[in-house]
C-alpha cells in the first residue's frame, strides 16, 4: 500500500450499566429471560412517555470529562425517525445537534508512537431490542421469518464518536482498547465487546497522501478488537485495490463476517436516509450548570494513563504496570500494598506475573481470591528480612491465593522459611569448607571464583533453605579469616 | 326533572352523603339514560355497565366505611377513549388499535379510582384525536344531542355529547387545538383546557406531545373546576409535567369581575365568525362590562397564522408519535411477505384517511430540504404567538371570543374539504400553541336551537382566572337549556 | 406557489403503502394545505427563536431505580403474532 494512506474514525456505543433503563424503571440486566425486563415506555405501548435517569445522565458527563471534552450547558434530546422492528417506537430518542459532550480526545501509542486522537462528540441515546433470525446461519440474508426480544430496548447507550484521526489498524486497536479502559475506570460499564455492551463501528476510507478524503465504508459486527484490526486491514487492501483497478469506493454499511475474514455490503441505499430529526417533544431541554460541571470533573478517577505513567515511575516495569492497569483490580491492590510500605517493584511483578498466571491457570477472577493487600506486604517484608527465597514467595503466593493462609503462616507451615541466621549457617559452612580443603586453598589464594560451587553445597546442604546472600557471605570471611 | 342522570356533580355528591341517593343508583340512572341516548348518539365505543355497577357498589361501600374520595367519589363518569384503561380495549377511534388491551392505566385514570369516581366506559373520538368532528372515528361518527344530523364537534365529541345528554355526569377529553373546547361549544356544555403540563399525559395516547393536554367536561362550572382539581399534579411518570404547586383552581368562583380587565380578541371577532355567535358573543362582553369588568379589545396579530403553523406543528409530531403502530407488539397485522411491507401495509389498512393525510404532512414537514421553511418556520410562529399572548397579558387578565366560529354543523358537510374543516379550530388553536389555559361556556342557542360557546383564555398557570370569569359568564348567560333527547319526559324513538 | 412534493417518497417514508391512485389523492390535498401553511413563512422572523415547548423547564429526571416490569403473558397476548417468548415478524430486508 505504498502511497496510500487510510483514514479511519471510529463510532462506539457504550451501554451503561446502571439499575435501570434510560426513560423507565425496567432493570438494566444481561442474560435475563427473553420479553421480562420490559415495560409501557421500553416497548412503546400507545400513551407511555419516557422520564430520563439521572445516573446515566450523570455517566455520560463523566465518560465525556474523561475525554476532556466540553460539557454543554445547554443540550437536547432528538427523535430520530426510522423505522426498524426492534425499534418499539419507530422512533429512537437520541442527540442531534446539541450532545452533553464536545471536543475531546483520547491519546493512545500504537506502534511506538503516540497518537491522539480526537473525539468530536459523546451523546446520549437509547438501545434497540434484539432481532434473532430464524435461519441457520443466524444472518438476516437467509431467515424467513426474525423473533423480538426488547429487553434491551431502553438500555442507556452513550455513543462516542472520534475524529478520523486514525491512520492505522493497530492504531484503531489501540483506540479500542483504551477506551474500553478509560470507561471501565469509570465504573460506568464492563464494556464487554463479547456481551455487546460496547461496539464499535469503523468508518473507513483511504487516499494518496496529501489528496483529500476518498469515500468512506462504515464496517459493523467486529465482536473482538482482534476482529476490529482484521476488518479494518481488509477494508483498506479492498479499497485500494478496487480504486487501483479503476472501480469506485461505494458509500455504504459493510458487515464484517469473522469466518471468512472479508466484509460485505449490508444493503445498497436507493435512497440516502432521511431520520427527520426534531426535538423530542416528551422532554423538556437540559441544563448543566458550571457547579454541576466541576463536581464531574473533580470527581474522575486516575484515569489508566496517568495511572500507568504513576505505576511506571515506582520503578515497576512499563509493560507490569499496563498488565495491571489493564485489569484495573491488580492496580488497586499494587497501590494499597505500596501504601503499606511494599517494595513497589517486587509487588509489581508478582501482580503483573504470578498473580495473573495463576488467575489465568485457575480460570478465576481477583475478587475470587483471598489474596489481600497485607498478604503482600508480609510476603515482601520476609523476602526484604531474607526470611523467604525469591523462589519460596512464588510458593508462598500461589498458596496465599488459593486460600491457605497468611504468608507467614504458609511458610512455617510448609517448611519455607529460609535460614539467614549465621549462628545456625556457621556449622554448615564449616562443613562444606571441611569437605573440600583444595576449593577453600583456591579461595584463600585469592581466586574467588568457586565461591559459587561452596553456596551451592550449602545450599544442597540445607535442602535449599540456607539465604546464598548470608552464605556466601560466611564463606568469604572463612577464607579472608583463614 | 328528577331523573338521577340530570344531576349535576355536586348535587349528586350531596344527594349521596345525605342519603338520598346512592352511587349505585345514580349510576343505574346513567346507564338507563344511555341506554335510550346511545343508539342515536354514539357516543360511547366501550360502555361496561358490569364495571360500573361493581365500582359504584364499591364506593357506596367505601363511603361506609369512612373512606370519603371528595366530590367524585360515587360520580359516573366518562374517559375519551384515547386514554388507556388497563383491561378495558383502548382503540383511540382506530381501526389499528382494534381489539388492543392495554396492561397499564393513564394517570388520570388512577387518580379518578384513587377517588372512587365510576368509570362509565370510553367514548369516541376522531380517530387518534385528528378532527373536529368526531365524524373521523373508524367506528363510526357521534352524533349531535342536539340536532342528531349534526356533528358534536371534536375530537372529543363523544365525551362532550355524554354530558350533555346525562349518559355521564362528567367526562375526560383531550384538547390538542381545541378537542375539549370546541365539542364544548358544540354539544352545550363546559369544557376546559388547562394549562400543558398542569395534567399528566401518562397514558394519553399521543397525538402532538407538544401540544396535547386532558382536561374536564361537565354540565356546570363548578362541576368542571372540581374535575380538574381531582386530575392535576405532578406525575414521575410525565418529564413535562409541571413541578411546581398546584395552581388554585375554583378559589374565585364567586368573586365576581368587577376590576377584572378583560381583553376582547379582534382577530376572532368579525370576518369568518357566524353572525348569530359574533352577536351572542358581543352581549355577553357588555354584560360582562356591566357587571363591572373593564372591556377592551386586543389584538394578538400572530393568532392569524397560527392555524397554519398549527397544521405543521401538530402532524410532524404526530408523524412520529403514530410511528409506534406498525402490526409487530401490539393491534392491527396485515400480513406481508417481509417485515418492511406488513408495516407498510398494515399501516396504510388502520389508519383512515385524516390520520394517513396528517402522518404524510407531518413526515413531509420534517423530511430533509424542507424542515427549515416548513417545521422550523411553524416554531418561530410559535414564538410569534406566545408573545402576542404575554403582551396582551400586560393590558387584560383573561382574553375573551367566541370559541368555533359555527354552531354545530351537518354531518359530511366538510369531510370532503381537509381545510373548511381546520377552520373549525380557528379560535382555540392559539392556546394550545401557547400552552395556556382556556375554557368553553354555554351562553345562548341561535335560531336553529343550536348552542353557541363563549371562549376564556388565561395566562399560564392562572386557571384561577379562567374559572373566575367562567364563573360570572355562566351566571350571566342562564344558559339552562338541556336538548330534548337529555330530558327524562322525551323518548324519542 | 406550488409547493415541491415527491409523494411517493413521503409515503415510503411513512411506511404507508398507498394505491397510486390513493397517492395522487393526497398529493393534491398536500398541495391546497402546504399552500394555506406556508403563511408561516410570511411574518418576519428574523432572530425569532422556535418554541418546541410551552413551558421553561428544564431537567425532569427520574432516581435510578428499578421499578416492577410487565407481566411477560400480558405483554405477548396483545402480540398479532407470537412465538413462545418472542413476538415473531416476516422476514426483514435490511439490517439496521
Ligand atoms: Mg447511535
Ligand atoms: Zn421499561
Amino acid at each position: 500500500m505504498s502511497g496510500w494512506e487510510a483514514v479511519i474514525g471510529i463510532e462506539t456505543h457504550v451501554e451503561l450499566q446502571t439499575e435501570s433503563k434510560m426513560f423507565c424503571g425496567c432493570p438494566v440486566r444481561f442474560g435475563a429471560e427473553p420479553n421480562t425486563t420490559v415495560c409501557p415506555v421500553c416497548l412503546g405501548l400507545p400513551g407511555a412517555l419516557p422520564v430520563p435517569n439521572e445516573e446515566a445522565i450523570e455517566r455520560i458527563l463523566r465518560i465525556g470529562a474523561a475525554f476532556e471534552c466540553t460539557l454543554v450547558e445547554g443540550s437536547l434530546f432528538h427523535r430520530k425517525n426510522y423505522f426498524y422492528p426492534d425499534l418499539p417506537k419507530n422512533y429512537q430518542i437520541t442527540q442531534y445537534d446539541l450532545p452533553f459532550c464536545i471536543d475531546g480526545h483520547l491519546d493512545i501509542e500504537a506502534d511506538g508512537e503516540e497518537v491522539r486522537v480526537g473525539i468530536t462528540r459523546v451523546h446520549m441515546e437509547e438501545d434497540t431490542g434484539k432481532s434473532i433470525h430464524g435461519s441457520e446461519t443466524g444472518r438476516i440474508h437467509d431467515a424467513e421469518y426474525s423473533l423480538l426480544d426488547f429487553n434491551r430496548s431502553g438500555v442507556p447507550l452513550v455513543e462516542i464518536v472520534s475524529e478520523p484521526d486514525i491512520r492505522t489498524p493497530e492504531q484503531a486497536r489501540a483506540y479500542a482498547a483504551e477506551l474500553q479502559r478509560v470507561v471501565r475506570s469509570l465504573g460506568v460499564s464492563d464494556a464487554r465487546l463479547e456481551e455487546g455492551s460496547v461496539r464499535f463501528d469503523a468508518n473507513i476510507s483511504v487516499r494518496r497522501a496529501g489528496d483529500d478524503f476518498g469515500t468512506r465504508a462504515e464496517v459493523k459486527n467486529m465482536n473482538s478488537l482482534r476482529s476490529l484490526q482484521r476488518a479494518i486491514a481488509y477494508e483498506i487492501d479492498r479499497q485500494i485495490a478496487l480504486i487501483e483497478s479503476g472501480s469506485e469506493v461505494v458509500q455504504e454499511t459493510r458487515h464484517w463476517d469473522e469466518g471468512s475474514g472479508k466484509t460485505s455490503s449490508m444493503r445498497s441505499k436507493e435512497e440516502s436516509e432521511d431520520y427527520r430529526y426534531f426535538q423530542e417533544p416528551d422532554l423538556v431541554p437540559l441544563h448543566v450548570d458550571q457547579t454541576w460541571r466541576d463536581r464531574v470533573f473533580a470527581g474522575l478517577p486516575e484515569l489508566p494513563a496517568v495511572r500507568r505513567h504513576r505505576i511506571a515511575a515506582t520503578g515497576v516495569d512499563r509493560q507490569a504496570a499496563a498488565v495491571m492497569v489493564e485489569a484495573g483490580d491488580l492496580a488497586d491492590l499494587f497501590d494499597e500494598a505500596v501504601s503499606l510500605g511494599s517494595e513497589a517493584r517486587t509487588v509489581g511483578n508478582w501482580l503483573s506475573g504470578d498473580v495473573v498466571a495463576y488467575l489465568r491457570r485457575n480460570e478465576t477472577t481477583l475478587a475470587d481470591t483471598h489474596l489481600q493487600a497485607e498478604h503482600l506486604q508480609e510476603l515482601a517484608v520476609m523476602v526484604g528480612e531474607g526470611a523467604l527465597s525469591s523462589t519460596a514467595a512464588k510458593d508462598v503466593l500461589a498458596r496465599v491465593l488459593a486460600g491457605e493462609g497468611s504468608p507467614r503462616a504458609i511458610a512455617e507451615q510448609h517448611d519455607l522459611l529460609q535460614i539467614s541466621d549465621t549462628g545456625a549457617l556457621e556449622a554448615e559452612v564449616e562443613a562444606v569448607l571441611a569437605d573440600n580443603p583444595d576449593v577453600l586453598a583456591k579461595l584463600q589464594s585469592g581466586d574467588l571464583k568457586p565461591i559459587g560451587f561452596l553456596v551451592g553445597q550449602v545450599m544442597r546442604a540445607t535442602g535449599g533453605k540456607a539465604d546464598p546472600k548470608v552464605v556466601s557471605e560466611l564463606i568469604r570471611n572463612k577464607a579472608t579469616a583463614g | 326533572m328528577s331523573d338521577l342522570a340530570d344531576l349535576t356533580v355536586s348535587e349528586a355528591a350531596s344527594s349521596i352523603r345525605r342519603g338520598e341517593a346512592t352511587s349505585l343508583e345514580i349510576t343505574n340512572a346513567v346507564i338507563a339514560r344511555a341506554g335510550v341516548t346511545e343508539s342515536h348518539l354514539h357516543a360511547y365505543l366501550t360502555f361496561d355497565q358490569d364495571a360500573a355497577r361493581a365500582a359504584a357498589q364499591a364506593a357506596d361501600a367505601a363511603l361506609a366505611a369512612g373512606d370519603d374520595g371528595g366530590l367524585f367519589h360515587g360520580i359516573p363518569i366518562a374517559l375519551k377513549d384515547n386514554m388507556t384503561t388497563r383491561g378495558t380495549e383502548t382503540t383511540a377511534g382506530s381501526k389499528i388499535l382494534s381489539g388492543y388491551v392495554p396492561p397499564y392505566n393513564a394517570t388520570v385514570v388512577r387518580r379518578l379510582q384513587d377517588r372512587h369516581a365510576v368509570i362509565l366506559g370510553k367514548t369516541n373520538l376522531d380517530e387518534f384525536a385528528m378532527g373536529s368532528s368526531t365524524e373521523n372515528s373508524a367506528y363510526g361518527p357521534t352524533r349531535n344531542p342536539w340536532d342528531t344530523d349534526r356533528v358534536p364537534g371534536g375530537s372529543s365529541g363523544g365525551s362532550a355529547a355524554a354530558v350533555a345528554v346525562g349518559s355521564a355526569l362528567a367526562a375526560l377529553g383531550s384538547d390538542t387545538g381545541g378537542s375539549i373546547r370546541q365539542p364544548a361549544s358544540l354539544c352545550g356544555i363546559v369544557g376546559v383546557k388547562p394549562t400543558y403540563g398542569l395534567v399528566s399525559r401518562y397514558g394519553l395516547i399521543a397525538f402532538a406531545s407538544s401540544l396535547d393536554q386532558i382536561g374536564p367536561f361537565a354540565r356546570t362550572v363548578g362541576d368542571t373546576a372540581a374535575l380538574l382539581e381531582v386530575i392535576v399534579g405532578h406525575d414521575i411518570h410525565d418529564a413535562t409535567s409541571y413541578r411546581g404547586d398546584v395552581p388554585p383552581i375554583s378559589t374565585a368562583l364567586e368573586t365576581g369581575v368587577a376590576g377584572m380587565r378583560i381583553g376582547v380578541v379582534k382577530e376572532l371577532s368579525g370576518e369568518g365568525i357566524d353572525d348569530e355567535v359574533a352577536a351572542a358573543c358581543r352581549a355577553m362582553y357588555e354584560k360582562l362590562a356591566a357587571a363591572g369588568a373593564e372591556v377592551t379589545e386586543v389584538s394578538l396579530p400572530a393568532s392569524e397564522t397560527a392555524l397554519s403553523a398549527y397544521y405543521l406543528i401538530a402532524p410532524a409530531e404526530a408523524s412520529a408519535n403514530l410511528a409506534r403502530f406498525d402490526g409487530v407488539r401490539y393491534g392491527l397485522r396485515v400480513d406481508g411477505d417481509t417485515t418492511e411491507e406488513m408495516m407498510a401495509r398494515t399501516r396504510a389498512e388502520g389508519f383512515g384517511p385524516e390520520v394517513a393525510r396528517r402522518i404524510l404532512l407531518g413526515t413531509y414537514a420534517l423530511s430533509a430540504g424542507y424542515y427549515d421553511a416548513f417545521y422550523g418556520q411553524a416554531q418561530k410562529v410559535r414564538t410569534l404567538v406566545r408573545r402576542d399572548f404575554a403582551a396582551a397579558y400586560e393590558k387584560v387578565d383573561v382574553l375573551v371570543s367566541p370559541t368555533s366560529p359555527t354552531t354545530a354543523f351537518p354531518i359530511g358537510e366538510r369531510t370532503a374539504d381537509p381545510l373548511s374543516m381546520y377552520y373549525a379550530d380557528v379560535c382555540t388553536i392559539a392556546s394550545n400553541l401557547a400552552g395556556d389555559p382556556s375554557g368553553s361556556i354555554p351562553i345562548a342557542l341561535d335560531s336553529a336551537a343550536l348552542p353557541i360557546g363563549f371562549q376564556i383564555m388565561a395566562p399560564a398557570l392562572h386557571e384561577e382566572q379562567l374559572f373566575r370569569v367562567a364563573a360570572e359568564v355562566e351566571r350571566l348567560a342562564e344558559f339552562r337549556q338541556r336538548p330534548e333527547l337529555a330530558t327524562s319526559e322525551v323518548r324519542p324513538a | 406557489m406550488p409547493v415541491d412534493i415527491d409523494i411517493a417518497k413521503v409515503a415510503r417514508l411513512a411506511r404507508l403503502a398507498l394505491s397510486p391512485e390513493k397517492l395522487a389523492e393526497y398529493d393534491s390535498q398536500l398541495q391546497d394545505i402546504l399552500e394555506h401553511a406556508e403563511r408561516v413563512g410570511a411574518l418576519p422572523t428574523e432572530g425569532v427563536p422556535p418554541t418546541s415547548h410551552p413551558l421553561p423547564m428544564t431537567n425532569a429526571f427520574r432516581p435510578d431505580e428499578v421499578k416492577a416490569s410487565l407481566d411477560r403473558d400480558e405483554v405477548l397476548e396483545q402480540a398479532p403474532e407470537r412465538a413462545g417468548e418472542y413476538f415473531r415478524v416476516p422476514r426483514i430486508l435490511g439490517e439496521s
